[in-house]
């Protein structure tokens, strides 16, 4: 399979890279990293140059200036979380870093315990502090939260989105969950066979401007909206997402991540928390 | 008894350990990360002491290393080294005939490591040396350790090179295994006894160990 991109990124952008397994997407983040060599074309940030093939420009990883967290998660484990930390702090950076991410990651008290011992969540955020911990201006995930349950994907998202924000990151997330894309991404790109067949935001890829059918299913709230004296929620069911229109007090009771049975009697969808 | 032909084997084992030690973890680590064309060629070649009589590597180094001939009397000019009939020729050979048991399990124990560790370690800025020294080596310890004793007890269990190239010196190249040849061949049973009982037990002992130490009992103990 060929990868043939051409990708325009935003600096400060929240964008994710969606697709089928197999569609390039891990190969795209590896070849932004220099982790993967592209045979032809260039990439560049702001005003430098990455890689060139014609100018046989080729930084090496440890010259960009990126964070990549693995799917894996790659933490060391012959090293404690605060090691872990401590050795991607860079020559001559101010260590008190290193006990912000902590405290910001909520990770005090398993700063001296071992990968090994810690649970996925826990490996998650530790891997995210870590890739911070040199400031990089680029953020690389790849599926950083594919291998854990629901409840700490919903705590995960939320807390990669306060991270974006906080330092003013332009971040690359590859992921497979829509819900979770639709929540954080200021822009979707597609990749298939190798090349990016689409790319928009996130409402243009999963029809958040088309209308609901009658239904009974349960699903998650993705989005309450107002309009006019009514509501429009967006519920994520299965892999598709449903707009229902709500009154007041259906709406009010409710806020984004809830759990919802959403059932349809005559033209009047029934939205109530379960 | 006479200590000496088995102060000289241990000798022997412990500085071409320390050689082999210093010298297999780059060789390893290119092995375990190339991707280099000439890769198999070199494999091979590490393995080939495993394989090969050690008459044969002994026959070579004689005639590579012998002052008659070309290297063999240039080393002896320029250096002053003569590596036939001495220590300094024993440690060569062992160095050459002990290299896969120091090389291969490192090799392994690198290529089990995932590779997103080390490109881990790039990303974040670190040089490939400081990945290896501090992210890939600390996580093979197990490794490291088969190496070291593997690569020992066969140079305390080295016969047919040392044989060649050795000349049988007492106190300079009569190492144990020699000396319990010749005690047999002059039917002295009970010094060829004692000196095979005590590598017996040290040999013993010391794979016991590692084996205790890798398969973790030791750290159950502690607990």
């Amino acid at each position: 399979m060929i990868l043939d991109l051409k990708l325009n990124i935003e600096k400060g952008q929240f964008i994710t890279l969606f697709g089928e397994s197999g569609a390039g997407k891990t190969s795209t983040l590896r070849m932004l990293s220099g982790l993967l060599k592209p045979d032809n074309g260039s990439i560049t940030v702001g005003d430098t140059t990455w890689f060139d093939s014609q100018g046989k420009i080729d930084l090496k990883p440890q010259q960009r200036k990126v964070g990549y967290v693995f799917q894996d998660y790659a933490l060391f484990p012959n090293m404690t979380v605060r090691q872990n930390l401590e050795y991607a702090l860079q020559k001559d950076q101010d260590k008190s870093i290193i006990g912000e991410l902590l405290d910001f990651a909520e990770l005090g008290e398993l700063a001296l315990r071992k990968p090994e011992t810690l649970s996925g969540g826990q490996k998650q955020r530790v891997a995210l502090a870590r890739a911070l911990v040199q400031r990089p201006e680029i953020l690389i995930l790849d599926e950083p939260l594919s291998a854990l349950d629901l409840k700490m994907r919903i705590k995960l998202q939320e807390y990669l989105l306060q991270v974006h924000k906080k330092f003013k990151l332009t971040t690359i997330l590859v992921s497979h969950d829509i819900g979770e894309i639709v929540k954080l991404s200021d822009r979707v790109f597609e990749l298939q066979n190798g090349r990016v067949i689409k790319n928009g935001t996130a409402d243009d890829f999963f029809g958040l401007n088309k209308t609901s059918a009658k239904f009974r299913f349960s699903g998650e709230v993705l989005r309450i909206e107002k309009d006019d004296v009514m509501y429009i929620i967006s519920v994520l069911i299965g892999n598709g997402i449903i707009k229902v229109v709500s009154d007041r007090t259906e709406a009010l009771g409710l806020k984004v991540g809830d759990q919802v049975l959403v059932a349809s009697k005559a033209f009047n969808p029934i939205i109530q928390k379960i | 008894m006479d200590w000496q032909p088995l102060v000289l084997t241990f000798k022997l084992a412990a500085i071409t350990t320390a050689i082999l030690f210093v010298i297999s973890i780059p060789l390893a680590s290119w092995l375990s990360s190339t991707k280099s064309k000439i890769r198999p060629v070199m494999e091979t070649l590490v393995s080939m002491p495993l394989v090969l009589p050690p008459t044969v590597l002994g026959f070579y180094m004689l005639v590579a290393f012998s002052p008659a001939n070309t290297f063999g009397s240039w080393l002896n000019e320029w250096l002053g080294i003569k590596l036939i009939f001495s220590f300094g020729g024993l440690v060569v050979a062992s160095v050459i005939y002990s290299l896969p048991f120091m090389v291969q399990p490192i090799q392994a124990g690198l290529s089990s490591l995932p590779t997103t560790l080390k490109e881990a370690s790039y990303t974040m800025g670190k040089s490939k040396m400081t990945t290896l020294l501090k992210i890939l080596l600390p996580n093979v310890k197990p490794s490291l350790l088969t190496g070291i004793v593997l690569s020992f007890a066969h140079t305390v269990g080295e016969f047919g090179v040392v044989l060649m190239i050795g000349g049988n010196m007492p106190g300079k190249t009569k190492v144990a295994s020699i000396a319990i040849y010749d005690e047999v061949e002059a039917l002295n049973y009970a010094a060829a006894n004692s000196y095979s009982l005590i590598l017996f037990s040290v040999t013993f002992v010391i794979l016991l160990l590692v084996y205790l130490t890798n398969g973790g009992y030791f750290k159950r103990f502690a607990q």
